[in-house]
């Protein structure tokens, strides 16, 4: 008598409070109440401790500060001179990023980032505000992107589509890359703990394998965020410096 | 063939990407290991890259698994 197994359920989006206006669907799901929570908890991360800020840091503080110095070391290193006006959106996504994909893993709690939607809303804000300041700032110099310098004519031809495909692409690699790795990680933690409920005396095997996973989904989500927010600092790089 | 029996074999083909995922994140860390080894205080310098490069491999071995998902409980 085996339970039918629907790992894929944890990620149906549930209306909490409908709101339709003019024919939009505007209602506030659960989706939405986990990025509020996550929003709500960042500013009161940064907020609270640092309100009488002492000289030797209390634990919280000592959080907020290692926060801000760990995004503002990783945006200098690796963006550049010129990208200190940009700290302030990569510390955001960073930080939302984060929280988005630790609150998913809080028992009967919502990944906002396994939406591909959320994701992509997410890597397409980057790619296009990235481009937007190539553009400005170059002007049409901005095209020489996409010509690595000493190459042949004859191979520019072949070269240059595949630079501007490969440029293109980006938006899409970044959010799928998210998106996948939140989906894979949860419907693998469903999978395994629908085997523990079908199996009833040898559960304490898919069990440990799921606490097993459940630890590399902590480190899957610590290490997702840092890579979403270190290619963003990296694609700035290439728009700000032009190779 | 029906359908249910086509997406488990479909479900299986996809899951074959999930082996360049393992050979690449086998070699991240093992130039990571090696690295260390013969230079230990440059660990600090080398680790972001290796924690980047193994986020990127196992990131293609996931879009083929997500297809695999895709395959089993959306189509």
């Amino acid at each position: 008598m085996a339970l039918e197994l629907h790992p894929l359920e944890q990620f149906k989006i549930e209306e909490l409070v409908p709101i339709h206006i003019g024919g939009y669907d505007l209602s506030f799901t659960n989706a939405s109440l986990f990025m509020t929570i996550a929003v709500v908890l960042i500013t009161a991360l940064l907020t609270v401790p640092t309100r009488r800020a002492k000289l030797v840091p209390g634990r919280w503080q000592s959080i907020a500060e290692m926060s801000y110095e760990f995004v503002a070391d990783m945006v200098e290193t690796n963006a550049g001179h010129g990208a200190e006006p940009y700290f302030p959106f990569i510390f955001t996504l960073f930080m939302f990023v984060l929280l988005s994909n630790f609150l998913g893993l809080i028992p009967y709690g919502y990944t906002v980032t396994s939406q591909i939607i959320v994701t992509f809303a997410l890597a397409a804000a980057v790619f296009i505000g990235v481009t937007i300041v190539g553009i400005v700032k170059h002007g049409f110099r901005f095209l020489r992107l996409f010509v690595p310098e000493g190459v042949p004519i004859v191979l520019l031809v072949l070269l240059v589509p595949i630079e501007l495909l490969s440029y293109c692409i980006r938006p899409f690699t970044l959010s799928i890359r998210l998106f996948a790795n939140m989906l894979a990680g949860h419907t693998m933690l469903a999978i395994f703990g629908g085997f523990a409920a079908n199996v009833l005396f040898v559960a304490i095997f898919p069990v440990a394998l799921d606490i097993a996973i459940f630890a590399l989904e902590i480190l899957v989500a610590a290490l997702q965020a840092y890579v979403f927010a270190i290619l963003a600092c990296l694609y700035l790089r290439d728009a700000l410096h032009l190779h | 063939m029906d359908l249910a029996s086509a997406k488990m074999i479909g479900a299986g083909l996809a899951c074959i990407a999930l082996v360049g995922a393992g050979v690449g994140i086998g070699n991240v860390f093992s130039s990571l290991i090696s690295a260390v080894a013969r230079n230990p205080a440059a660990q600090a310098q080398v680790q972001p890259f290796a924690f980047l490069g193994f986020a990127l491999a196992e990131a293609t071995g996931l879009f083929g698994l997500a297809i695999a998902f895709l395959i089993l409980f959306v189509f």
